[in-house]
């Protein structure tokens, strides 16, 4: 190694010090790559991360257990519904409790669509920074089709705040079912066009082959997991290692690349959205059917005839019923909310009917909102992985035995992605930086927290 | 009580004076150990050929300010730490070929908050290590570059420390206009 001073006075006819980053239109958020250059090949780079620190697990610490949902939305913002339910899941480990069988099959739904959106954004704007503008604006059309699907079930489209610890905030609403099919359908035929127009494409595949290569073992030292791994030939994937919610009943394949180049983790993650469907569809056939649509009789019921059958004593059969709350409160009526909640009164916010029709759900409601009294984990620590759309997403959770956190810390997928990029692009020439950084998919929420 | 897993009865085997605690909560295989034999209990955890944990998944400390580490109700104490400890430095490794999970826990005293780098084993490890000094302000020693990661030169203490105010403001760097 030579020392600073040799090298800057090398510098003046033989190296180049170049800084890309912050704010390079190719730097999806913001980071800075520091480069040596000799001529247009780069000798030495240093990743600068940071920039995005929003402090989240110091915020975790100070909020109680459900408060904390909003923030792991902004972790990464393109699957924030995975983020959610990792979280929860870490939670409700430490609580030992176990969700029920509809709210698993949401919560695999969900992350799957999620996974998809990740991956399209991930081949969209990689390929937009390639030339290949079409591209990007053909799956940001597709991925528009699954936003439908989060904004109908969610009520948002990125910033969606829908796990809770012991359940998810409403059921699926009416008809998702059709249009999840609508959508998936959307989705293959865009994806069809994506392969024809990138898979074998010339320009494409020079860009991408033999390009960002690392090795099985380098990987696997700097702790990197999901396509980034698996496109050099590693079969690891949580879902499939140490299934959660209900991956292991459903049938789909982990694609593997072999090389460990940007190419490869195209073709992986363009499989691994056929896969997501694939578990998609299946999962939608096999979810336990959702509440009663009508009243014994067929037709729905108005809140003064409920009240009348209540005074006969026919309320077994009302409990099933739907109601119509108003729209903003969609799917979170009793029945739904028996569905897709744990029946822990110390851990689930009751339903709205009981909080605004009866004293004792008006107090659980109470209680659970109230600091320093809302939900309370024994004192303990857990730490649960999940597969997100970069790799192993892990939340690692210490309980003091109060309803705050005592610590919170997010294990991001992207972190050790970053921290082999140098090693990928040392050696590369420049305009290679920008295909192999593009297919880390960095994604600056969680990358800083 | 569940009997231990292959994990920590050769861990236990292996290192009997300084595996400090273990237990099991929740299904999370975990041993305290003694800071000095960090680094030869993780090269043990990756070499052995029964164990082969090859990935380092996360790094990371807890601060428990004038509180005794509370990890599980479970907890199976073997030794005692010596005085003064304030954090634990977490690990948590998988095994690719065994499909499990470890968790190694070293606690760290106030007075001299300093723990061995396994950069040597992990290349990861460097800028997980990297983010622990510059939240919690745990030095490793014999780490290559050991500068703050997420926060910036200037930044003054480390935001993770319990003792750290909330609302506490920081200079202004850079070119003052």
């Amino acid at each position: 190694m030579m020392d600073t001073q040799a090298e800057v006075g090398r510098t003046h006819d033989e190296t180049m010090t170049l800084r890309m980053g912050p704010a390079h239109p190719a730097m999806h958020g913001i980071i800075q790559i520091d480069l040596r250059l000799e001529g247009e090949v780069v000798v030495r780079a240093d990743v600068e991360i940071g920039y995005l620190h929003r402090a989240f697990e110091k915020h975790c610490e100070n909020v109680s257990y459900n408060k904390c949902f909003p923030w792991t939305d902004r972790l990464n913002y393109v699957s924030p519904l995975i983020n959610n339910f990792g979280y929860a899941m870490a939670v409700e480990k430490l609580l030992g409790i176990e969700v029920t069988e509809r709210c698993k099959y949401i919560r695999t739904i969900m992350s799957e669509i999620s996974r998809i959106t990740d991956h399209m954004t991930n081949i969209g704007t990689s390929a937009m920074e390639l030339g290949a503008m079409s591209v990007f604006l053909y799956l940001m059309k597709a991925r528009e089709y699954l936003w439908e699907l989060i904004e109908a079930v969610t009520g948002a489209r990125v910033t969606i705040c829908y796990g809770r610890v012991g359940g998810v905030k409403a059921d699926f609403p009416d008809g998702l079912k059709e249009q999840t099919r609508g959508a998936l359908r959307e989705c293959r035929s865009v994806l069809r066009e994506i392969h024809s127009l990138l898979t074998k494409n010339r320009i494409f595949m020079d860009r991408m082959v033999n390009v960002g290569v690392i090795s099985q073992e380098d990987a696997i030292s700097y702790g990197i997991t999901g396509p980034f791994l698996r496109s050099t030939g590693v079969p690891y994937d949580v879902r499939k290692a140490q299934p959660y919610m209900v991956y292991d009943r459903l049938d789909w394949d982990v694609p593997l690349g072999s090389n460990g180049e940007n190419y490869d983790r195209y073709l992986v993650r363009m499989e691994e959205m056929e896969q997501s469907m694939r578990i998609i569809e299946q999962a939608l056939e096999q979810m336990p059917p959702g509440p009663y649509q009508v009243d014994i009789e067929g037709k729905p019921l108005e809140p003064p005839e409920m009240v009348d059958l209540g005074k006969l004593g026919k309320t077994r059969e009302l409990l099933g019923v739907k109601l119509d709350l108003s729209p903003n409160l969609r799917g979170m009526d009793r029945p739904h909310h028996q569905l897709v909640n744990v029946p822990d009164k110390k851990v689930v916010l009751p339903p709205k009917e009981l909080t605004y029709g009866n004293i004792e759900g008006l107090m659980q409601h109470f209680k659970l909102v109230m600091d320093e009294h809302g939900i309370r984990p024994p004192r303990g620590e857990a730490y649960q992985a999940v597969e997100g759309g970069n790799g192993e997403l892990g939340f690692y959770v210490v309980s003091d035995g109060t309803d705050i956190p005592y610590r919170v810390r997010c294990r991001p997928p992207c972190f050790p992605i970053m921290a082999a990029l140098p090693r990928m692009l040392e050696g590369g020439m420049v305009a290679d930086i920008v295909p192999t950084f593009g297919s880390v998919n960095m994604i600056g929420g969680e990358l800083d927290r | 009580m569940a009997p231990d897993s292959l994990t920590l009865r050769k861990l236990k085997e292996r290192f009997p004076g300084s595996v400090l605690a273990v237990h099991s909560y929740r299904g999370d295989d975990t041993a305290v150990v003694k800071g000095e034999d960090l680094v030869s209990v993780a090269r043990f955890l990756k070499e052995d050929p029964e164990l082969q944990y090859n990935f380092l998944m996360d790094l990371t400390a807890v601060d428990y300010l004038g509180q005794e580490p509370f990890d599980s109700p479970q907890r199976v104490v073997l030794g005692s730490a010596q005085e003064g400890i304030r954090f634990e430095v977490v690990y948590h490794f998988y095994s690719l070929p065994l499909n499990q999970r470890v968790r190694i826990k070293v606690p760290v005293p106030e007075s001299d908050p300093t723990v061995d780098s396994v950069t040597g084993l992990w290349a990861g490890a460097n800028w997980f290590e990297r983010e622990v000094w510059d939240m919690f302000g745990i030095r490793f020693k014999g780490h290559p570059d050991l500068r703050r990661i997420l926060l910036y030169d200037g930044f003054e203490g480390h935001p993770l420390q319990k003792d750290y105010p909330l609302r506490k403001r920081q200079p202004r760097i850079g070119p003052q206009v």
